[in-house]
């Protein structure tokens, strides 16, 4: 019902495609409906009239008109734009050097800042360093309990001091920190409105005290256009040297991210995707355009597949998935390997040309379970040559994975579903993608 | 009364300067042509009204004034006020009726961090405080503390909570709760949930167990599902409405944070395009701050 950005982008351009020509009259038009989409992801008003003035600039012009493919040319302008707008590169945090160095978060309520100081602990934990979270949230009841059930979960070490102030506890954490070789301390603030100039001004405080390596602010991004004066604010009152956007596994496709980058000038560095520990990337501003733009984010999830899968049995399956010659087997395999890779969704959300059509099929982890029941109760031949599966093969099936005979009919008719899918997308996959900007190409 | 109308319109103060103060000033010695109104749809724009409801705004209100033959910057106003009077100033709805059957049922859901579990607490205290037996089904079995942090609530606002261990399953806690709501004659049950993203689709599922399972529980029951949304969020609430309307209902809106810089637009958004009522919104971090939402005085609010 609501489309969000790539969605959007992608109509848009499928209609310049459409066009055989490029006019100085359907850049504007089609420009104006970037516009449209820009705004409607909730990006800044401003930011998206100056975005659509860089654009048409670029593109109202003989470049353009005399290109081959016009569609592509202005893909890749406003593709360039983005990655631009967003930051270019992709900027790491502060290095963790010294004994301690420390990162202090903040952030408005409920823009996940405790959970994200659980990633960053456990992001830390995984490159051999010590870190200590502290939780400087005396405010929120559980808020502290929170941090510290969190920490045991990842086994990191947890600081809080009761009945004293954030300033204390920040203060003194630091000094703990030094004295037991933490290699990172991570000051978990609570959540205040940027226009509360007395919990501003706490915060203030405990920046001079700590004088902390990276401050980050937290930013949700499904926050409206008003994310560019909550960060003007905090940027204005603290000098922050970075932002985490959370909640990025939702379908607010980051209007916001673009705002809050161009008005404060500060890198986005972080990406988180999830309610777990480990869900957390950096950020790429070059994937982010790339999948704000509809063409899939193929680097991070062949990224993500290099740390958890085998590779060469991915790639196996790729071409097995695209030429519709996987079988049931297969599937088995590669429902395994995929939950490793972490929440479906945000997977199948990095698939180049794949969102769109996955859009109306709706992936339940339960219901994998229940399938990979029902192919582990079928005999190897049955799992190859799913179409001998007859009536009392079935019911055999059923009665070995404790599923009825409908869900194993089911389950065969998604699976022929599904090669059928594959199958289209595999064929027509390379004709609608702009030459210059093939996801593969990105790949090497 | 009248208190309260002081405190609402000092916390809209900023969105009226961002909706009507702008407006006014830009309108100013002008005359209704293209250029004003496309500057008025930038102010609309920017105070989260969105995209499509502004574009609806601004054209009715061109088609008005070629209609009236009015050409003064001046009116625009005027025909603005009424416009979005007409979106929003609707006979409130009743957060209770006759035709309840208790324990009337409350399911408080949203996504993550929208302020469910302080809601609850606060809404507590209130129903608590007005003689009504409350009790809280803690289902917010995932999120590390949710339940530390509803029963410091519970405790606070002195009703009884039904809770569990983290890990649970809330529909099982749910059932309990309903149960208890029954056995103990409650006039309310609020059940807190877990903060879900409403494109998670077995989430979504989990949510309408919750509601079956009450009504299992507690057969003649009234339920009404409540959903939170933040103030500070843009469009994405209109698909969050939609979503979680779809999945199990919504009976009115909790509408967070509304003392920040920039509101109300995303109220006029909601109500243009999903009719969905709102029943509180939430104006600061005391107890008294989650007011009851009364069209007629936020839209006066907004406009004096």
């Amino acid at each position: 019902m609501f489309s969000n950005l790539t969605d959007k982008l992608e109509l848009v351009f499928k209609k310049i495609r459409g066009h055989g020509k490029l006019s100085e009259k359907n850049i504007k038009d089609s420009l104006r409906e970037v516009r449209q989409a820009l705004l409607e992801a909730d990006v800044n008003y401003k930011v998206a009239r100056d975005f659509i003035k860089a654009v048409e600039q670029k593109a109202v012009g003989t470049q353009v008109l005399q290109s081959i493919d016009p569609g592509q040319q202005i893909v890749k302008i406003v593709h360039d734009e983005l990655v631009t707008l967003l930051g270019g590169s992709t900027e790491a945090l502060a290095p963790i050097d010294k004994t301690p160095t420390v990162y202090m978060i903040c952030g408005l309520q409920g823009s996940g800042k405790t959970t994200l100081a659980a990633k960053i602990a456990l992001l830390t934990k995984r490159k051999n360093k010590k870190s200590l979270v502290v939780a400087a949230d005396i405010y929120r009841p559980a808020a502290v309990k929170q941090l510290k059930v969190l920490a045991d979960s990842i086994q990191v070490e947890h600081f809080h001091l009761e009945g004293k102030t954030p300033q204390e506890i920040c203060h003194e954490a630091i000094r703990y920190a030094g004295k037991n070789f933490i290699d990172l301390v991570i000051l978990d603030t609570a959540g205040r409105l940027h226009i509360n100039d007395q919990m501003m001004t706490e915060l203030e405080e405990i920046k001079a005290l700590v004088k902390p390596d990276e401050l980050l602010l937290v930013a949700d991004s499904m926050t409206g256009q008003d994310a560019v004066n909550v960060a003007e604010e905090f940027h204005r009152r603290l000098s922050i040297t970075g932002i985490a956007l959370s909640k990025l596994d939702g379908d607010a496709r980051g209007g916001a991210a673009i705002s809050i980058r161009k008005v404060t000038g500060c890198p986005i560095k972080l990406a988180s995707m999830g309610e777990k520990p480990g869900d957390l990337e950096p950020f790429h501003p070059d994937r982010m355009a790339s999948r704000i733009l509809g063409m899939g984010d193929i680097v991070s999830l062949v990224e993500k597949a290099q740390e958890t899968v085998d590779l060469d049995k991915a790639q196996k399956m790729q071409e097995k998935l695209l030429s519709a010659q996987f079988d049931l087997e297969d599937f088995l395999e590669q429902m395994g390997q995929l939950k490793k890779l972490g929440p479906l969704e945000s997977i199948v959300g990095m698939i180049p040309g794949i969102s769109r059509q996955l859009k109306g099929i709706q992936i339940d982890e339960r219901d994998m379970e229940r399938m990979a029941a029902i192919i582990k109760s079928m005999t190897i031949e049955e799992r190859h040559h799913p179409h001998i599966i007859d009536g009392s093969r079935k019911k055999r099936i059923a009665l070995g994975s404790g599923n009825s005979v409908q869900a194993v009919n089911q389950l065969l008719k998604q699976f022929s579903a599904m090669q059928k899918m594959f199958d289209n997308i595999g064929k027509k996959k390379f004709k609608g993608l702009p030459k210059g900007l093939m996801p593969f190409s990105m790949i090497r | 009364m009248s208190g309260t109308l002081d405190k609402l319109k000092l916390s809209l103060s900023r969105t009226k300067d961002s909706i009507l103060g702008r407006i006014t000033r830009v309108v100013k010695r002008r005359r209704i042509d293209d250029d004003l109104l496309e500057e008025i749809e930038q102010i609309l724009i920017e105070a989260d009204v969105g995209v499509k409801a502004t574009t609806r705004l601004i054209d009715r209100i061109r088609e008005t004034a070629k209609e009236r033959n009015l050409s003064e910057g001046a009116d625009v106003v005027t025909l603005l006020k009424d416009e979005i009077a007409t979106i929003l100033i609707k006979e409130d709805g009743q957060l209770f009726s006759d035709e309840d059957i208790k324990p009337v049922v409350w399911i408080i859901t949203g996504v993550n961090g929208v302020g469910k579990t302080t809601t609850i607490g606060k809404l507590a205290t209130q129903f608590a405080g007005e003689g009504k037996k409350v009790i809280i089904g803690a289902c917010d079995t995932f999120r590390a503390a949710a339940i530390d942090q509803i029963a410091i609530w519970a405790e606070r606002s002195g009703v009884d909570i039904i809770r569990s261990q983290e890990g649970a399953d809330p529909a099982a806690v749910a059932f309990d709760a309903a149960s208890a709501a029954k056995a103990r004659e409650a006039d309310i049950l609020l059940l807190d949930t877990a903060g879900r993203l409403h494109t998670k689709s077995n989430l979504m599922e989990e949510l309408k167990k919750v509601r079956r399972v009450v009504q299992k529980a507690a057969p003649e029951a009234t339920i009404y599902s409540k959903l939170i949304i933040d103030g500070n969020t843009g469009q994405n609430a209109l698909a969050q409405t939609s979503v979680f309307m779809e999945a199990i209902g919504c009976d009115g809106l909790i509408i967070t944070k509304l003392d920040g810089t920039a509101k109300g637009g995303v109220v006029i958004a909601v109500a243009e395009e999903l009719g969905v009522q709102v029943d509180f919104i939430g104006l600061g971090e005391g107890i008294d701050d989650l007011q009851r939402f009364d069209s007629r005085e936020f839209a006066e609010a907004l406009f004096t």
